[in-house]
């Protein structure tokens, strides 16, 4: 009997699964969301009803303070924009299956080589040529630190997790040292800091936003980082080697370089992060720049579930929860850590709730 | 009197004093995740079941007056939080590093939620073992002035040592830490023995909380932790999962941080963040000089970072 013969008037074969089934996927994508945002809210609320407050009115607070009016729109972006960057930081090596936790040493370092070159660079050229170069040498920066840690596991089989957090301590111990010693700022007593950038150097706000530039870097590096890794040839290979790396070796992937790439690539964007908060934010680079971004970002990419493009509504929602800490301080004597705890139950549940994807409760039989 | 009384020999004396009030909860920490990874497991949240403990040691110390008391509320809080780590990790798909930042998070939010009254009242501190009370010099008395807790965490490094080599659970938790599989066929729940060795790294986290806010510094703060927590998976590594070698490395990157304050008491203070970052490039030295640690090196098999 010959297998391959193809009975010609069959049935057409379906071009898409019925309709069933698509919504069974859709729920079972949705149910883990779904189930951390009750979870969430129920912990949370019970948390606030245990101290004394009204969860209703703590929860329309921070509706209000992360999302109600201009001002709270603009301070949550304001918080997103490194959020993102240090978001596609853990997502991109994640791709090729590395897990960083160390963005908040690309971070600070990023911050630092922008300053610095920054500060020597305003006196000789406009802003226009010293914002990129700023951007530059945080990104040099930033993937070299993290790309040390790619060539590392690559090379000498060194854990990337341990490596990064490790190489994030050491980063931090660097920045601290030059910040007080050989690129300090004179004047800066009470809180050592570079020299400040002048006021012309700040970055702008966004024309029509009130928030500055790096929002908009932010989002257009994750929508680069989307596309290379969803749309090209490039993002195939990495996403092959990242999955399975015997596969992209026989098929002959550069899976080393991939890696490596992909670590630097997320390191630069931790660094790009230093470099945006040092000009818009900061002025300089001092102790405001270890404000655990790093970390967040880790959260960020995980509740992404490591889409560069799902990077950026997660970071605007953790922007917008961390807004409304000082609206809860101002108007109901909330300590601002109770938003670290919501963001925290969160992160639990939503991590957590993993575990109830690909065991629908729709998909019968 | 201060240490240039000694002269360069209040130096040593400085960092071997600083080494164990800055060890000892490293130690703590240290010691738990070696017992929480040899199960196989790891646990990233470590600092906020530290702050978590720190707090609750404090409150209950200043409640009851009796500092013994807080530190048991804090090995208690800690097991609560291990527990929770070690329930939810051993779901199918949660990630343990994930779920480790994760609640990092909340045990910090918690703890300083909770902790803000707990900022300007002082609470009694656990008293000191005095050794060096033969001393009329106050540098050899500060320095000999021996935290209780670091004593009974030396006792307790070697105590785990001796579980893991010569009792049932000790010899269990490392098979299920090795191979799941020979952990099956020998009829052990994996998870069962996961959750209970993350329960006792939470507890031990908790007590070397209580450590820092009970002893040194001795108070509550939003500052109290300089990030031990996270600090003790690199501490681990550096013990290569030796409990025993736990109490070496608290010391090591104790007293490394005691370098710069001790060299600055003489005059020099130069290089004060970068003695602090010795340890760190020391323990990544470790790790490039030696490769992948392997079954040789104490390295649990089922460790997702050793994959």
């Amino acid at each position: 009997m010959n297998t391959l013969a193809v009975p010609v008037a069959s049935a057409p074969q379906p071009v898409s699964p019925p309709l069933t089934q698509r919504f069974a996927a859709l729920a079972d994508a949705l149910l883990p969301a779904a189930a951390a945002l009750v979870i969430t809210v129920l912990l949370f609320s019970a948390a606030v009803a245990l101290a004394g407050f009204d969860p209703l009115e703590v929860w329309s607070l921070i509706v209000m303070g992360g999302f109600g009016d201009a001002f709270a729109w603009q301070n949550t972006l304001q918080r997103a924009a490194p959020l993102i960057l240090t978001g596609l930081a853990v997502a991109l090596p994640a791709q090729a299956g590395r897990v960083i936790i160390g963005a908040e040493g690309a971070l600070v370092l990023g911050g630092l080589a922008a300053a610095a070159l920054g500060t020597v660079l305003a006196a000789q050229a406009p802003p226009l040529v010293v914002w990129p170069l700023m951007a530059l040498a945080g990104m040099l920066m930033g993937g070299l630190w993290i790309g040390i840690v790619g060539w590392l596991r690559e090379k000498r089989e060194v854990n990337e997790t341990i490596a990064s957090l490790l190489m994030s301590f050491i980063a931090i111990a660097l920045f601290n040292q030059a910040v007080e010693t050989v690129l300090r700022d004179p004047a800066s007593l009470n809180k050592p800091s570079t020299k400040p950038l002048p006021d012309a150097f700040l970055l702008p706000a966004m024309p029509g936003l009130d928030v500055h530039w790096g929002l908009g870097v932010g989002i257009v590096v994750a929508i680069i980082a989307w596309a290379v890794v969803k749309l090209t040839p490039l993002g195939l290979s990495l996403r092959v080697a990242g999955g399975n790396p015997r596969t992209a070796l026989s098929v002959g992937l550069p899976v080393t370089w991939l890696t490596i790439g992909a670590c630097a690539a997320g390191g630069a964007c931790a660094g790009l992060a230093g470099a945006v908060e040092v000009a818009a934010v900061h002025g300089a680079a001092n102790a405001s720049l270890i404000a655990g971004y790093g970390y967040s970002g880790i959260l960020i990419a995980f509740a992404a579930r490591f889409s560069p493009a799902g990077v950026v509504p997660v970071a605007i929602l953790v922007g917008g929860i961390a807004a409304s800490g000082s609206l809860l301080q101002r108007r109901l004597g909330l300590p601002d850590a109770s938003v670290t705890v919501l963001l925290g139950f969160a992160f639990v549940a939503l991590i957590g709730c993993e575990t109830l994807r690909g065991r629908s409760f729709f998909r019968r039989g | 009197m201060d240490a240039t009384t000694l002269g360069w020999w209040g130096v040593p004396l400085a960092i071997l004093g600083g080494a164990i009030r800055v060890g000892t909860p490293l130690l703590w920490v240290s010691l738990g995740e070696t017992v929480t990874e040899k199960a196989g497991r790891i646990n990233l949240g470590l600092e906020g079941t530290l702050l978590m403990g720190a707090m609750t040691a404090y409150a209950v110390s200043l409640l009851t007056g009796n500092p013994w008391l807080g530190i048991v509320a804090a090995a208690c809080v800690g097991t609560l939080f291990g527990v929770l780590h070690g329930a939810l990790c051993s779901l199918t798909r949660v990630n343990d590093t994930a779920m480790g930042i994760a609640l990092m998070l909340a045990g910090t939010g918690l703890a300083f939620w909770l902790g803000k009254p707990l900022i300007q009242p002082s609470a009694p501190d656990l008293p000191a073992i005095e050794l060096g009370s033969w001393s009329t010099m106050p540098a050899v008395q500060a320095a000999l002035g021996i935290n209780p807790l670091f004593v009974i965490g030396v006792a307790l490094a070697f105590a785990v040592h001796w579980a893991f080599g010569h009792t049932r659970i000790g010899l269990r938790l490392r098979v299920v830490g090795d191979s799941e599989n020979a952990a099956r066929a020998f009829g052990l729940s994996p998870s069962g023995y996961r959750i209970g060795a993350t329960a006792f790294g939470g507890a031990c986290a908790g007590v070397g909380g209580a450590s820092l806010s009970l002893v040194y510094p001795g108070a509550w703060s939003e500052a109290l932790s300089s990030g031990q927590g996270v600090m003790a998976v690199a501490l681990v590594i550096f013990a290569r999962w030796d409990p025993r070698r736990c109490i070496l490395a608290g010391l090591l990157f104790g007293g490394a941080s005691a370098i710069s304050p001790a060299l600055q008491a003489m005059g020099y203070s130069s290089g004060y963040y970068l003695f602090g970052a010795l340890p760190y490039v020391l323990t990544l030295a470790l790790l490039i000089g030696l490769g992948k640690p392997g079954p040789s090196d104490g390295a649990p098999g089922e460790l997702s970072l050793n994959r």
